[in-house]
């Protein structure tokens, strides 16, 4: 178990290093890097002006110099103005060290965001915190649904009960998050008015129906038909194992037979599935962010892609890939933990 | 200005749309006639779910078909009077409605979804054939070769499957990325898979042939040249497909998000045939392992792997709402659907038509793919 452990988390560090290699590099090829120069001088300067201020902050250093130094591998070299020799910072938001120092990843320094003029951390902290409600309340709303309609249509395949519900999910799973947004925004906020199409007044802490429902249950749809499936999926294939024909030729009732000796193994896979779903989440949480005008990570991460902003873009791809990789692991072990059958090696 | 009434509009886009209905008419009165002898798909159309995936598909299918001679009007062309017409309003120069009203920059709603499904059936189902070609050729031998090059594929593969996708897209398909290499150089690196992966297959299977496998793999380079010279170079030499950089640039990017999946099923089925009697007497003669991976693994994987297609481009028509909804690749103009809810659901509050047409028509077509999968894949478990 440890050595799986070991390895599982040794993939995961090997996974993160190339990641972030390859956003570091696609962030900083020359069309975006003038995006940047532009965004940050903002004024209509000449290419020699943009040019000038990317080497003045250090970005025409060497690249693998570079992202060693934001990886913490290599010393951050401080900011020099090249005429006078003293040092300046590059930007005051951010306390630079003015002797060279290992600051990086590694070190737990993310860097500065260009665009919102704050630590990473600053802006990025309260971003995951809201997202984080918000997925809790996906979660919340989403799985208790999806498991009770799949085990309901599951456990007796082919009737009509399951056909109708069968076609419900299959409905909401072809129904994407910036659809059912705009359908339910059009609902509830246009025609019936009982809800707001914006959530940008539940970024603080006043979060109530009024303004957190349809964000809320937006992702909700589109994630709900998929569990449920797989739910009928897995309930299907218990109810047909022999030890259910057992228990029913013994003379247990259905209801006994489906809650006491069905339902814990039919919700082994979908445990899984549930768990692979927070990544899923992670994407429709941008769209429903951005949509809602909510202050999340989704709305953090547009913005820092929007305008290239280096160090906050590499921070949300490592916080997604941490959140991928780390559902996963849990998923595994779960499994294994759930399933007496499987175990790991 | 004149209005049609509520039943006028829908019986007016029954009318425009005749062609298609005749069509879908006669496919369906065909495929019930002969289901027969049609095999899986014969089935399929006795059942519920299947006839309605099968109705839904193909409306959307001759919609896309028919898009010159069913729309009334150009879907870019703005006509300043129609600016926020309410739907059935009558356009006073042609005298035709407006039958979902116009937009805020005074195009014609019913013609821009009809000339959205035109660019989503091209894109979506071409880019997840490429992902499944892609997807094919390195689930094969990772499945069935293991061990190193298993664990290589696997760790690519996660690593973009780890990608959050939003982001993928924000940085592979911005418009700064268009002066760098970066997307010529993936589009030449997929276009290479289809090609390779037929010249292996027609390589290994018609080895005692010479003369079939000459007019195999010539015909292949052709084919092959020329979609390398038209999507990759943007240079047909017969003028007849124009590709835009940006439209290639959301093509790869597309492929890119969907292949991976398509490659861990396949290196999953593959795993499972493996073992089966066949792979083994195929073994024991003595054939070339891409034979076996090819012509012995590969059909026997093919029912998972249309029912995964199917799902698949539905997948696919998601993601590229998505990157239409973030505006990313295609021009602003644009008439397709994720486009469409992108600029209308701005001004949501206070106008409902523009937005609804393009997420129902969104919908349908998914709803269709999802509903003639979940058909297949209960036919295909029934023999």
């Amino acid at each position: 178990m440890a050595v799986f452990l070991l390895r599982r988390l040794g993939v995961m560090a090997l996974t993160m290093l190339c990641l972030t290699l390859i956003v570091f590099y696609l962030v900083n090829l020359e069309p975006n890097l003038r995006k940047l120069a532009i965004s940050q001088t903002e004024m209509h300067a000449s290419s020699e002006h943009l040019e000038s201020w990317l080497v003045k902050n250090g970005y025409r250093r060497p690249f693998i110099e570079r992202y060693a130094a934001w990886l913490g591998l290599w010393p951050k070299q401080p900011n020099v103005d090249p005429a006078t020799g003293a040092f300046t910072p590059r930007f005051n938001y951010c306390d630079e060290a003015s002797t060279p120092v290992f600051s990086g990843a590694l070190e737990g320094d993310l860097g500065c965001s260009t665009k919102f003029k704050v630590k990473v951390w600053v802006k990025l902290g309260p971003a995951l915190e809201a997202t984080g409600i918000l997925m809790f309340w996906v979660m919340l709303t989403m799985v208790p649904v999806a498991l009770v309609v799949g085990v309901v249509s599951g456990m007796r395949e082919g009737s009509k009960l399951d056909r109708v519900l069968s076609i419900v999910s299959i409905a909401t799973t072809s129904t994407p998050e910036y659809v059912s947004g705009v359908v339910l925004t059009i609902i509830f906020a246009t025609w019936l008015g009982w809800l707001n199409g914006s959530a940008a007044s539940a970024t603080g802490s006043h979060i109530s129906v009024y303004n957190f429902a349809l964000p809320v249950m937006t992702p909700a749809i589109y994630g709900m038909g998929y569990v449920a499936r797989m739910t009928r999926a897995s309930m299907i294939e218990v109810m047909n194992a022999q030890y259910i024909r057992t228990a029913r030729l013994k003379g247990l009732g259905f209801a006994a037979v489906v809650l006491k000796h069905a339902l814990r193994n039919a919700l082994i896979a979908p445990f899984t599935v549930i768990m692979l779903l927070f990544p899923w989440l992670l994407t429709g949480v941008v769209i429903v962010e951005v949509m809602f005008r909510y202050q999340g990570f989704g709305m953090a991460l547009v913005d820092a892609a929007g305008n290239n902003d280096i160090d906050l873009l590499l921070a949300c791809s490592l916080v997604s890939v941490v959140l991928v990789l780390a559902t996963q692991l849990i998923s595994d072990i779960g499994y294994a933990y759930l399933n007496p059958r499987i175990r790991v090696q | 200005m004149e209005s049609l009434s509520s039943a006028g509009i829908v019986w007016g886009v029954i009318r425009q749309l005749w062609p298609v209905w005749l069509s879908l008419a006669v496919v369906v009165g065909l495929s019930f006639r002969f289901r027969r002898n049609l095999g899986l798909y014969g089935q399929v159309v006795t059942t519920g779910p299947g006839v309605a995936g099968v109705l839904l598909l193909g409306f959307w299918l001759f919609t896309a078909l028919y898009a010159r001679w069913i729309s009334p009007f150009d879907p870019l062309g703005q006509i300043y009077e129609m600016q926020d017409a309410l739907p059935g309003a009558i356009e006073p120069h042609s005298g035709l409605p407006y039958f979902f009203g116009g937009d805020k920059l005074a195009r014609d709603v019913f013609s821009r979804v009809i000339a959205g499904s035109r660019i989503v059936l091209i894109i979506a189902p071409l880019a997840t054939a490429l992902a499944l070609a892609v997807g094919i050729a390195l689930g094969l031998p990772a499945g069935y070769i293991g061990k190193r090059v298993d664990a290589v594929l696997s760790f690519i593969a996660n690593l973009v499957l780890a990608f959050p996708i939003i982001l993928l897209f924000y940085l592979l398909v911005s418009p700064g990325i268009l002066e760098t290499p970066i997307p010529y150089v993936l589009a030449g690196l997929f276009f290479v898979f289809p090609i390779g992966l037929l010249f292996i297959l027609f390589w290994s299977g018609y080895k005692k042939q010479p003369v079939q496998l000459l007019i195999r793999l010539g015909l292949t380079t052709l084919v092959g040249g020329w979609l390398f010279a038209t999507f990759v170079f943007d240079r047909d030499p017969f003028g007849i497909i124009r590709v835009s950089p940006s439209t290639l640039n959301i093509f790869i990017a597309v492929a890119l998000a969907s292949g991976p999946g398509i490659f861990r099923i396949v290196r999953g089925l593959t795993l499972d045939i493996k073992s089966r009697e066949y792979v083994l007497a195929a073994q024991t003669r003595g054939e070339s392992p891409w034979y076996i991976m090819l012509w012995e693994i590969l059909p026997n994987a093919r029912g998972p792997l249309i029912v995964d297609s199917c799902l698949r481009i539905g997948y696919t028509t998601i993601l590229l709402g998505a990157l239409g909804y973030f505006g990313l690749g295609m021009p602003p103009e644009s008439p397709d659907w994720g486009t469409m809810i992108k600029e209308s659901s701005k001004f949501i509050r206070l106008f409902v038509h523009p937005a609804l047409p393009p997420a129902l028509a969104m919908m349908s077509f998914v709803l269709g793919l999802n509903l003639l999968a979940d058909a297949l894949r209960e036919q295909s478990l029934r023999d």
